[in-house]
């Protein structure tokens, strides 16, 4: 037992915690959509996640495509699945991916029956996991055992002062206490490189970080139209008060705390093999971000902000925090925790990390987060080139 | 009520809460240790923006979060607004 203290979970089959207990009606590619949204409408508490891709993807694309959508099901806060695609093969790949849980899972295809035979099918199948799953008991765990990601968005300077450390003592806590953590945003860490690679636990870890960030870097090289010099720090950002690269950059490594090393580099959607904190190479757009770590298997995801990113996901519980006092009055329902009092010294960054774990814990025990009320389930693929 | 905040006891400069008006003696804090600080400021400091907390020579560093965060183009004095006129990135 670690010293966080105990929240209420799903105990899955291959013995991970979930913190939600959702029925998904899973497409494997974009024609399947519209079926998945009829059974979902059929069978209430299930939740269909549509996404625009699945033909024709091949290489390591494809191959991130199906990490993604096995992922999606195998994650713990998901308690079964239903998988439809166009033809059997490819959705039997998912099948089989999520079944290596032990989860109930099952496939069906679309040709050679149509839509409507399909979903008559679906739904039979759905209704029968949503009623299983309806009954299935929460039990006491240790906090540690709720796997946390974190990455930040439309960050103004409140972010690097208030929002951001309050996630770094909040994961300092977590990762000393045994928990598995992980941060990503590759392209953002422009700046700070050199200091993130001191922050890995090994050397070798830490060189396999910047082969990462120095791969994604020749990545913009080769795609950008112009000089982005011009663009880093933003207009917006330098209205703001930030002035350099750097600074920027070191605000956002306020997420990872002060004093855990991450203990390993994560492809995109790749689970982590043990507890501590973890790389992730992922874009820094707030929605394929999170779609990888979902995907990854993490359950609960700490998302600062400053100026109001409403991102959301389907099935990881985004908690969303700002210390921009603005902000927190104009988009009050989409904010969950309140840390501006840091900015009138009435609060210190260890008060704030303390209430952001205690606001963890009661999202975990069943506490809808401002994004889940909201609605928003951005569920957002990461594509690495064109298909065939 | 405090008007700016420092990161660490290492750094140069803090970040201003508030507005802060040339002229004001300007309370601020630091994040770390908790201790207090008054500087009397020789510029305006919009919300957001950098007070220097010690004099910085051109060619010097500007230290924030401790860290290295670019290079002094132009004397600042203590007090002194410290944004794009008299800092700059290393990396371009």
């Amino acid at each position: 037992m670690s010293n966080l203290g105990t929240v209420w979970g799903y105990r899955r089959e291959n013995g991970r915690v979930g913190i939600r207990n959702h029925v998904l009606i899973l497409p494997l590619d974009d024609l399947s959509n519209s079926a998945c949204e009829k059974v979902a409408y059929g069978v209430k508490g299930t939740k269909a996640i549509p996404h625009a891709y699945g033909r024709l993807q091949f290489g390591e694309d494809l191959q991130l495509f199906f990490r993604t959508m096995i992922g999606t099901g195998a994650n713990p806060n998901v308690a079964a699945v239903v998988v439809i695609g166009i033809e059997p093969e490819w959705t039997n790949i998912i099948v089989d991916g999520i079944a290596e849980t032990g989860k109930p899972v099952t496939g069906f295809s679309i040709e050679r029956q149509g839509d409507y035979k399909t979903v008559e099918m679906a739904c039979w199948k759905a209704y029968e996991y949503m009623q299983w799953a309806s009954e299935l008991k929460r039990e006491e765990v240790d906090l540690s055992e709720i796997w946390v990601s974190t990455k930040c968005g439309e960050s103004d300077t409140t972010s690097g002062l208030a929002s951001n450390p309050t996630v770094g003592n909040a994961f300092d806590k977590l990762v000393a206490a045994g928990a598995t953590c992980s941060f990503g945003e590759t392209s953002e860490i422009t700046g700070a490189e050199a200091v993130c690679k001191q922050r890995a636990a090994t050397p070798e870890v830490g060189e396999e970080f910047m082969a990462i960030f120095n791969k994604y870097q020749e990545m913009i090289d080769r795609y950008k139209t112009d000089d982005l010099s011009g663009s880093q720090p933003t207009k917006g950002n330098i209205r703001g008060g930030l002035t350099t690269i750097e600074e920027k950059a070191f605000g956002n490594l306020q997420k990872i705390g002060k004093t855990s090393k991450y203990v390993g580099c994560l492809d995109k959607a790749e689970a982590p093999t043990k507890p501590g904190l973890w790389f992730m190479d992922t874009s820094s757009a707030a929605a394929e971000a999170v779609t990888l770590w979902a995907a990854a298997g993490f359950v609960a995801h700490f998302f600062p902000t400053g100026q109001g990113n409403i991102i959301g996901n389907p099935i990881e519980p985004t908690i969303k925090l700002s210390a921009n006092p603005l902000t927190c009055s104009t988009m009050k329902e989409h904010i969950d925790y309140d840390c501006s009092a840091i900015l009138r010294g009435e609060l210190t960054l260890d008060q704030s990390g303390d209430g952001l774990l205690e606001l963890l814990k009661r999202t975990c025990n069943g506490r809808l987060t401002a994004q889940e009320l909201l609605g928003h389930e951005e569920f957002v693929l990461t594509k690495l080139y064109e298909s065939a | 009520m405090i008007q700016f905040l420092v990161h660490e006891t290492a750094d140069s400069v803090g970040v201003a809460t508030v507005d802060i008006k040339a002229g004001e003696n300007a309370k601020g804090l630091f994040m770390d240790s908790q201790k207090g600080i008054e500087i009397k400021a020789l510029d305006d400091i919009p919300l957001g923006h950098k007070i220097a907390l010690n004099d910085h020579a051109d060619g010097g560093d500007v230290i924030k979060y401790g860290e290295d965060i670019g290079k002094v183009v132009a004397n600042i004095k203590k007090g002194g607004h410290v944004h794009i006129q008299n800092l700059k990135t290393k990396r371009w």
